[in-house]
């Protein structure tokens, strides 16, 4: 099963190859990977997502939590939450395919933040399925690069993930 | 407050955290650190010949004492040649601070003379790392890797030091810690008390129970209890590679190692029973054989203070996450309650039918090594760990190399004492016996301490004989020499038709004897069966000299029982060349 397992670690050197290494060392893959500071100096969060079967990601979680430097884990998919990957897509617009660009951006509730001549740069946030669901969409469109933040989420409710 | 450099930080730290012996070996980036040591420093060092050594030697004196030994490297090739020493202390979780020099700080990522990222090589093969940044950190990071390094699951920490940060002329206000916190590291202290139940009352309801017990009771000095609570329910114990000494080996109640090349009645007990204790055992693969068909009717109890080892292989019916040694005692304790309400539990009559059982299984077990012997007139390599075993009475320090002789050892000495029996289990470190005496003969210099080896492990790191001349580390070194490389041999000989593809060494082996003699020690060759207890006798007797006892055995003996791979279960078993289960 897909599951988000989200983390606070210590902002220490080489904390962030520790948590990928053990993956690789463990023979897990990671799907997707999203970093960034907190509120807190000293901390960081980092939200994965990768899948497995349920025994092997309870064997996951205890080596993440054995790591000195992850400070708290929680597996966000046990429980009601919410997750956003961020998307930006790089798309030739050019002559009819430019209006049907801005009709499917519009359905998606995404945005465009850069305009060229014969190029739209379009934002798109939401779950990774919709995302997914984005770049089928653009399949009569030429594609010119696509970035993604990785997951990043939180849980629902009073549920909350600190010290 | 006292101002110190950062070298001398390390050495007074090192005084400070009580460190008894320092192993290593130094190099540019270590010798600002190293002339702190020489000018004032109380604890000793110890210089190896090769930084594995060093390791190794740090991790025999961690086993045998129960503290972290401590190693000391430079960048480069002096950390690099620690990583094998590194991995065998990780793989046996064994406590053990490695300090590694670094190019200075300006100089990292450029490729400089004898740089390589330590903590990088490091990293799956360690509890813990830290790249120190400041000089003042110094202190508390030593503290912390020697808090991490021993407490929990033991394991090594390396700690990764820029030469600069070490400099004689830059001070910094030196203060030691007594304790460290660490908000993102806290091992269990103690079990959970409703699992703790639930294990006693399985335990007490069970009619073919069975202990198995690994080197996590060693490591938790949790021996004595482990004892009594076999000693009070009258239950069979079986002990892993790594667990040998963990209950009193030549005790009836003891079923001697299991696994791979366990004893019959253990393998044989472990698969019939319906109730195993596991307790500071990890289910490895050399133990259980093939995971879908272990143990088809028994119910788990794990304890273990590494939650992850708790049903990663084998699923647990009752975790219990926790120090073994508190763990154990309220087992006892709440044992105790539950018997107190209900003295019928256990079901004697059906302890006494699985001991009866467990009888015959044994005795069987007896015709199949003794039968053996018969069969050459060479020494047998059974005969020679009996014959060590007989010399020192059954309470030396035994190291081993990797091999056939390593099994041998566990399967032929009955180790009774926690502690005593110092080998690399889980990455089977061809080298590991000769530094790891070493560092158990410093700790302990009035003891017996003897390596058992092979003609191939012990060139590894034969080169840690000139260490042993320079400390004058009177050890025995035991060298069950069959001229090839036994355990490949025996899988040659059992998987690919005898083929011995790269196994022997055709007429290139040194003259031990010689050779020993030229580091200034004693060699004896034994090649007849009537003069092994004599030279052995002789060896010991010499208790101020390393006696290196070439002993000539049979090359074609196999190691026995072994289980049956692939697809076999804790009960399929070759007894001998020809006879299985
Ligand atoms: C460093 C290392 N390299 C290779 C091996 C694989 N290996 C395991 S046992 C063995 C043979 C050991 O030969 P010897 O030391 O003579 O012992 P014997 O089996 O003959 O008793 C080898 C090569 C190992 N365990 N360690
Ligand atoms: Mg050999």
């Amino acid at each position: 099963m897909r599951r988000i397992i989200s983390m606070l670690m210590e902002n220490e050197p080489g904390a962030l190859s520790r948590v990928v290494g053990l993956f690789s060392q463990r023979g897990y893959n990671i799907e997707t990977l999203n970093v960034a500071p907190t509120d807190d100096p000293t901390l960081s969060r980092l939200t994965l997502t990768t899948a497995d079967s349920d025994l092997r990601i309870e064997q996951l979680t205890k080596q993440l939590n054995k790591l000195v430097d992850v400070v708290k884990l929680a597996d966000l998919t046990e429980g009601a939450h919410i997750e956003r990957d961020m998307m930006l897509i790089k798309v030739r617009a050019a002559g009819v395919a430019r209006h049907e660009v801005k009709r499917t951006t519009d359905i998606f509730r995404g945005q465009i933040v850069d305009v060229g001549p014969e190029v739209y740069t379009i934002q798109i946030i939401g779950t990774s399925e919709k995302l997914d669901a984005f770049v089928a969409a653009m399949s009569d469109v030429d594609i010119l690069e696509v970035v993604r933040s990785g997951v990043a989420g939180i849980s629902r409710g009073e549920k909350v993930l600190s010290l | 407050m006292e101002l110190l450099s950062g070298g001398e930080m390390i050495a007074r730290a090192l005084e400070d955290e009580g460190v008894e012996y320092i192993f290593g070996y130094p190099g540019g980036a270590v010798l600002h650190i190293y002339d702190a040591l020489f000018k004032d420093c109380k604890v000793p060092h110890i210089l190896v010949r090769h930084e594995q050594a060093a390791t190794h030697a740090a991790d025999g004196y961690a086993r045998a004492t129960g503290k972290p030994g401590v190693v000391l490297v430079t960048s480069g090739p002096g950390a690099t040649n620690a990583i094998t020493g590194i991995a065998t202390a990780y793989m046996d979780s064994i406590p053990m601070v490695v300090l590694a020099g670094q190019v200075q700080s300006h100089l990292i990522g450029e490729d400089a003379f004898q740089e390589t990222d330590t903590v990088g090589i490091s990293r799956p093969i360690v509890k813990h790392s830290f790249m120190v940044k400041r000089t003042e950190d110094l202190p508390i990071m030593i503290k912390k890797a020697f808090h991490i390094a021993a407490s929990g699951r033991p394991g090594p920490v390396v700690i990764d030091i820029p030469k600069d940060l070490t400099r004689p002329d830059a001070k910094y206000e030196y203060h030691y810690p007594e304790t460290v916190k660490m908000r993102s590291y806290a091992p269990a202290q103690r079990g959970h008390t409703g699992q703790i139940k639930k294990a006693a009352k399985l335990l007490l309801a069970a009619k073919r129970p069975i202990i198995y017990a690994g080197g996590g009771v060693l490591l938790g000095d949790a021996s004595e209890q482990l004892t009594q609570l076999a000693k009070r329910l009258n239950y069979p114990v079986t002990k892993t590679l790594m667990g040998l000494g963990a209950y009193p080996g030549s005790d009836r109640q003891c079923l001697g190692m299991l696994g791979m090349h366990g004893f019959y009645e253990a393998n044989m007990a472990m698969h019939n029973s319906d109730c195993i204790l596991a307790i500071g055992a990890r289910f490895d693969d050399r133990v259980t054989n093939t995971v879908e068909k272990f143990c088809p009717g028994a119910k788990v109890i794990h304890i273990d203070i590494d939650p992850a080892s708790i049903s990663k292989i084998i699923i647990a019916d009752v975790p219990i996450v926790g120090p073994v040694q508190p763990v154990l005692t309220e087992l006892l304790a709440q044992i105790s309650l539950l018997r107190e309400k209900d003295n019928s539990l256990p079901d004697q009559s059906a302890l006494d039918l699985w001991w009866q059982q467990i009888e015959e299984w044994r005795a069987a077990q007896g015709l199949f090594t003794g039968r053996r012997y018969g069969e050459s007139d060479m020494i047998m390599p059974q005969q020679v760990i009996q014959s060590l075993y007989r010399a020192t009475k059954g309470d030396a320090f035994i190291t081993s190399d990797v091999g056939q002789h390593q099994m041998f050892a566990a399967q032929y000495y009955p180790f009774d004492k926690p502690r005593r029996w110092i080998n690399s289990g889980g990455l089977g470190t061809m080298g590991f016996g000769l530094p790891a005496a070493m560092g158990v003969k410093l700790a302990f210099p009035d003891m017996d301490v003897a390596c058992v080896t092979g003609e191939g492990s012990i060139q590894m790191n034969i080169q840690e004989l000139s260490t042993c001349t320079q400390y004058n580390s009177a050890i025995k070194i035991i060298n069950l020499r069959n001229n090839n490389l036994g355990m490949v041999t025996q899988w040659q000989d059992m998987q690919y038709e005898g083929r011995y593809a790269m196994s022997t060494y055709e007429d290139s082996l040194p003259d031990f004897v010689k050779l020993v003699e030229a580091y200034g020690h004693v060699g004896m060759q034994v090649t007849k069966l009537a003069d092994l207890d004599d030279a052995m006798d002789e060896a010991f007797a010499m208790k101020d000299k390393l006696v290196f006892l070439d002993v000539i055995i049979d090359p074609n003996e196999h190691v026995y029982p072994m289980h049956i791979a692939p697809n076999g279960s804790m009960k399929d078993m070759w007894l001998s060349k020809n006879e299985r289960t």
